[in-house]
């Protein structure tokens, strides 16, 4: 407070840093609220997207474990790794209130033979078709989770950054320019009484000077 | 083109290898370290990694530092011995930084 010069022109700067400061908080404060919104909707979608895929991992991992238990595991490896299928993922991004989500699409290749049961049926159980039929079905979950997690994690972190911003605003930009202002413009006030006091002190003297108002009255009194 | 990578035990990702996506074996969090930090180095093609939440408890830190970047998303994922619930916990702590207290 001590630093700032207590002139008409400072006090124009700090008017014009006041407006846009209370420009911007209201527009973080939009912003951040919009995105409150956004966020809640994605965390009760990937509620409900991690309880699926935790049920439908489980179920094949249970299907799976039947089919291990069957067959012998040299087999059940022997038949798994050799697996001709690829996945590949697309990654495209979607502007959400200028946070970049990443949008998950992907593609599997279709080799000749290339399916989720890279094995020859004769050598294998049963089971082991519905662990890996399973397992598919829960990976579109699994990526669709993939999604929405990272955006809800990259939604949370601008929030964070937002209220922050927000509350800095506030709480310490906004008051901060506030009593600068009141400072400034209390100064100038006082100034120009002292000058106004100044100059009427000074009229008195001159016209002392000019009339001789006190010889003249203690000449009649 | 990206890939999507999993790290687990050896028995949960045998399927998953049949299904077409990279896994990577680790038994101990300190293997699942190294592998993270491998498959997320230079080429840093792989835009998913399910990471199996038995591995995860020892791997908080590491999966922290890829909170805020937008790839690769560090998805965890039950293990053949069942949901531990840490992933639900990730939830939690985004809803906690976002809204400053827990409020599920």
């Amino acid at each position: 407070m001590a630093t700032i010069t207590p002139t008409r022109m400072v006090l124009n700067q700090m008017k014009g840093r006041l407006k846009t400061a209370v420009r911007g908080h209201k527009l973080l404060k939009d912003k951040r609220d919009e995105l409150m919104r956004q966020f809640m909707e994605v965390v009760q979608e990937n509620k409900r997207l991690r309880y699926k895929v935790e049920d439908g991992l489980s179920e094949a991992f249970a299907a799976q474990a039947v089919a291990s238990a069957v067959m012998s595991p040299d087999m059940l490896e022997q038949a798994l790794v050799y697996s001709k299928q690829r996945i590949e993922l697309d990654v495209k991004y979607k502007n959400v209130m200028s946070v970049n989500v990443p949008q998950y699409s992907f593609t599997t290749n279709e080799e000749e033979g290339a399916n989720i049961h890279p094995y020859s049926f004769a050598q294998t159980s049963g089971e082991l078709d519905d662990a890996m039929t399973a397992l598919q079905d829960v990976f579109s979950d699994m990526l669709e989770l993939a999604q929405i997690e990272k955006t809800m994690q990259l939604l949370a972190q601008e929030i964070e950054k937002t209220r922050r911003r927000v509350n800095a605003l506030e709480y310490v930009m906004i008051p901060e320019l506030q009593g600068n202002i009141k400072y400034i413009s209390m100064k100038l006030e006082e100034n120009e009484n002292s000058t106004k006091v100044r100059l009427m002190k000074v009229k008195e003297m001159v016209l002392e000077d000019a009339h001789h108002y006190k010889e003249k009255a203690a000449a009649n009194g | 083109m990206y890939k999507i990578a999993v790290i687990g035990g050896r028995d949960t990702i045998m399927c998953f290898k049949a299904l077409g996506l990279d896994v990577f074996a680790a038994d101990k969090p300190e293997e699942a370290k190294k592998i993270l930090r491998e498959i997320t180095g230079a080429e840093n093609s792989y835009a998913i990694i399910y990471i199996s939440e038995n591995l995860a408890v020892g791997l908080k830190k590491e999966i922290e530092k890829y909170k805020d970047s937008p790839m690769p998303a560090i998805i965890l994922i039950p293990g053949r011995e069942g949901s531990l619930g840490i992933g639900k916990e990730a939830l939690q702590s985004a809803v906690e930084r976002a809204v400053g207290i827990d409020i599920l």
